[in-house]
């Protein structure tokens, strides 16, 4: 009896801090950057039920509970980039690494294995997310590599509130290195990409008995094949010459591209807006610090947005992927709108990725992912004062801030003696 | 209007030379230093810099003061100054003006960008010990980096080797001014800095190897034992100093008693009067002493505050002293620690978790550090991005000590990228504070600088305007650069 408690308790335990019920209030008085067509409102309240937006009006939500946020901002939940949170705990140390595929094939005998989806392996009880989640991040979107593929798998964006299914529905993508990185696996040279590209599509539009040299397998030709009738193929590249030339192919093929890097991105600005090709970029790259990346600028979103291009932001740095918002004030600095850099990293990215829909604004029957700023969201110097995520509550709590209070209080009680 | 001491430029001048025959000290084997600066301070006109918010990095903020610069260095600070004839006058009406930014932390030229094999010089990744490399000869003054960093407000920096190695070599300093040479850079008497490296690193580069050291004990055992050869190489060159007094003064009893007495000596002897032979010179050795001597700065790449520990008493064995550790990502945990032995902290605002020795980063570790009276906290890059923003990585690190109770006021945070790291590199009487005498390194802002949305506007080097925002250079400083424009053009 006692073991079988146990059990039930603890599984009721898990399940009640995973599926807590999502709390009915009303934010009331707020400074509301809906990072929608109605841009900012002020002295807004967003009345929030069942995890959704319900209403955004004056007076609104009346015998809810009230969050008085009269003087303070309200932002969407913010798009941490693409990142390997979830799959990677300490970057240097292997066994805590889950992101990157690598079955040792030598050159000429590539496997290629689209089939691989990394969402799998997320863990929703990595540190890192609550780490993330308590400066507003409430999404990001996992990114698969493969040491010896140019074709790293597939990967999901996730959702930060700690659920074990995090992944959010229809934002599954395919994801291609290009551009040097992917020259060092493809043969040496950056052409072979297309070569390479073209021989696994021909084997999944045109499957046969699977030969010898063959890049696919059967599940493989079938995950492949679905991103050749309109699916998402995110792009890592950042030469203009291999932007355009990722256009078009992605166009013969079949396949919505986006540009992941993109430094060179603002020299084809022209290009991508007409092709309505989307670019999700770090604005801060401004060295040339390789070849493919010479003409790299701070005003390359800037220049993007003024062409009409749709720019995201993502540092794809995994354990500073809080740090998104640095990346919209840079840009902003540097002669982006400041509701442009605030929808690179919620609405646009959301659009992106199939969530238009369901995240990335303060619209009714959004998702309630919602942060209360102590002032302008983007500045370094604001904080995140409330989170919640499907409207529930973070606790602004981390691993991080336990180690703070510890470290303050002995500082604090070593001074005062 | 209150600036603190106000200095005499006979004092800083008397201090500078100083600075440089220190310096030149070496184990006995060297005359003068070599690789000398080549750097020249500028003929510029006189500047008046009037009506804006200055932050001293005395710690003091004054509203509506005017600062004047002449000759390469700061002549006043206050309200309502007399600008000279000739001088170019700068309304920063609503502008902030700070010292010049200072990176201590800096692998610009060395690491350059690109980062390409060919211009992959920041480790020698070949012994564990490498005391006898020299940073310097690394530099790539090309590097585009340098210009970037410049219009984030950074006038000097110290260049440093790897982490790879447990000792990684000498620094250097440098102002951030163009040059085709790094001498033409170098910072005229600033004392040579050793960069050493604790925990990770060396274990990770040598244990792959299979040779020593594997671990941080290993570590450990090669950090004494390079200084207890570099005490065994002190020795032999006192003994011969010793020997070498020894002969000068018999020679000289000799010569006298030659000119006094009749030559009726006896021959022998006078051929047992051999000048000593000096040990031969050990570039590694050489450096190690020096550092024992005080004559070089030990600066050290440490996350854990464990391993700051450890090496704050090897220190104390080899009687060297660590003037900071760099990264410093635990120094929170010692704040009191660091501050009693008047050691600095080099940190990032923010990083965290790329490696275990950094999992328990946290976004107040600067506001800690700096809390204890007597602290030293400094921010540094490590990286040609951060860099850029070294104010922002500052302004960061105010918002969350604000939240855990500790607030840092802008005039003294400023410090943390001005004084603070000019005492590390004992420059403090140079640069890093805006007072009568000083260099006139000096930045203005287009606002409050701990803002995301700050840009330095105008940047001062020894007097001399460096970067205008308003008026940016038509071709970029960097050789590497240049060609750029053409080739982004089709026909």
């Amino acid at each position: 009896m006692k073991s079988l408690c146990l059990l039930v308790c603890m599984a009721g335990g898990i399940m009640g801090t995973q599926y807590a019920e999502a709390q009915d209030f009303v934010i009331r008085g707020a400074t509301v950057h809906t990072a929608s067509a109605k841009g900012t409102l002020k002295n807004t309240d967003v009345v929030v039920r069942g995890g959704l937006i319900v209403a955004i009006g004056s007076d609104a939500g009346s015998g809810a509970r009230v969050i008085d946020a009269r003087g303070k901002e309200l932002t969407p939940g913010l798009f941490g980039g693409l990142t390997d949170i979830g799959l990677e705990e300490i970057a240097a140390e292997a066994q805590t690494v889950d992101s990157t595929l690598n079955l040792k094939s030598p050159e000429w005998d590539q496997q290629w294995r689209p089939e691989l989806d990394v969402t799998l392996a997320y863990n929703p009880r990595s540190f890192v997310v609550p780490v993330t989640r308590i400066e507003g991040v409430t999404w990001t979107v996992l990114v698969p590599s493969a040491a010896d593929s140019i074709i790293g798998g597939q990967g999901s964006a996730v959702v930060l509130d700690g659920r074990y299914d995090a992944a959010l529905a229809g934002s599954r993508s395919l994801f291609v290195q290009m551009g040097a990185a992917g020259a060092r696996v493809a043969g040496g040279t950056r052409a072979a990409e297309y070569m390479l590209l073209e021989q696994a599509i021909h084997e999944a539009r045109a499957p046969g008995p699977i030969g010898q040299g063959a890049l696919l397998h059967a599940a493989g030709r079938e995950a492949l094949t679905r991103y050749l009738t309109g699916g998402r193929v995110v792009f890592q590249v950042d030469r203009a010459a291999d932007i355009l030339g990722v256009v078009t192919f992605a166009a013969r093929n079949g396949m919505k591209p986006v540009i992941l890097g993109g430094n060179e991105a603002w020299l084809v600005a022209t290009e991508l807006a007409k092709a309505n090709v989307p670019v999700i970029l770090n604005p801060l790259d401004d060295l040339p610090l390789d070849f493919d990346r010479l003409a790299s600028t701070l005003e390359n979103a800037a220049r993007l947005q003024r062409a009409g291009v749709r720019i995201a932001f993502s540092s794809g740095d995994t354990p500073q992927a809080r740090l998104v918002r640095q990346l919209a004030g840079n840009a902003v600095a540097h002669g982006l709108p400041w509701e442009s850099a605030l929808a690179a990293i919620t609405s646009t990215p959301a659009d992106i990725f199939g969530l238009g829909a369901t995240h990335g604004r303060i619209a009714v029957g959004r998702s309630a992912d919602l942060v209360l700023w102590s002032g302008d969201p983007l500045e370094v110097t604001t904080l995140a004062d409330q989170v919640w995520i499907a409207g529930r509550q973070v606790e602004l709590k981390s691993r991080q801030t336990e180690l703070r209070d510890r470290y303050v209080e002995k500082v604090k009680a070593h001074q005062a003696r | 209007m209150t600036t603190g001491t106000v200095r005499t430029k006979m004092n800083m001048l008397s201090r500078f030379m100083l600075l440089s025959s220190v310096a030149c000290a070496v184990s006995g084997a060297l005359a003068s230093e070599p690789f000398p600066s080549t750097y020249q301070v500028p003929a510029s006109p006189p500047v008046l810099i009037q009506g804006a918010t200055v932050l001293t990095g005395t710690g003091e903020r004054l509203e509506g003061a005017d600062v004047l610069i002449a000759n390469g260095r700061i002549q006043a600070i206050g309200k309502g100054l007399a600008a000279p004839s000739d001088a170019r006058v700068v309304d920063a009406k609503g502008k902030w003006v700070t010292p010049g930014l200072i990176d201590i932390h800096s692998h610009l030229g060395v690491y350059a960008s690109p980062a390409v094999k060919g211009l992959d010089d920041g480790n020698e990744a070949t012994a564990p010990v490498t005391s006898n490399v020299w940073a310097e000869h690394s530099v790539w003054p090309q590097d585009p980096g340098f210009e970037a960093a410049l219009e984030g407000g950074v006038t000097t920096m110290q260049i440093l080797p790897g982490s790879a190695n447990l000792i990684g070599g000498r620094s250097v300093v440098v102002k951030n001014v163009q040059g085709v040479t790094y001498q033409a850079m170098k910072f005229p008497g600033a004392v040579y800095g050793l960069k050493m490296a604790c925990g990770e690193n060396p274990k990770r580069v040598y244990g792959e190897k299979h040779q020593a050291p594997s671990t941080r004990m290993g570590n450990v055992a090669g950090y004494r034992q390079a200084f207890a050869d570099a005490q065994d190489y002190q020795q032999q060159w006192d003994k011969y100093n010793r020997e070498l007094t020894e002969f000068n003064k018999k020679k000289a009893e000799r010569a006298d008693g030659a000119a006094k007495k009749s030559k009726d000596k006896d021959a022998a002897a006078e051929k047992e009067l051999m000048p000593p032979s000096p040990p031969k010179r050990d570039l590694k050795l050489e450096t190690l002493a020096e550092v024992m001597k005080g004559n070089i700065r030990v600066h050290m790449h440490c996350y854990r505050s464990d391993e700051m520990a450890t090496m704050l008493d090897v220190a104390d064995e080899f009687g060297f002293k660590i003037v900071a550790f760099h990264h410093a990502v635990e120094a929170y945990k010692i704040a009191d620690r660091l501050a009693d032995k008047g050691v600095c902290a080099a940190m990032w605002a923010d990083w965290w978790g790329f490696k275990m020795e950094a999992y328990d980063g946290v976004q107040e570790n600067l506001a800690i550090v700096d809390f204890p009276e007597r602290s030293c906290a400094i921010v540094h890059s490590d990286s040609g991005d951060g860099i850029q923003r070294l104010n922002q990585e500052a302004a960061k690190a105010m918002a969350h000590g604000q939240r855990a109770g500790l607030t840092v006021a802008p005039e003294r945070a400023i410090r943390w990228l001005t004084a603070n790291p000019a005492r590390s590199l004992g420059l403090q009487d140079q640069i890093g504070t805006l007072e009568a005498g000083k260099g006139a390194d000096v930045v203005i802002w287009n606002g409050n600088p701990f803002s995301v949305y700050a840009l330095a506007e105008q940047v001062f080097i020894d007097g001399a305007l460096k970067f205008d925002r308003a008026h940016p250079p038509a071709k970029p400083r960097s050789d590497f650069l240049l060609g750029r424009h053409i080739a982004e053009a089709p026909l």
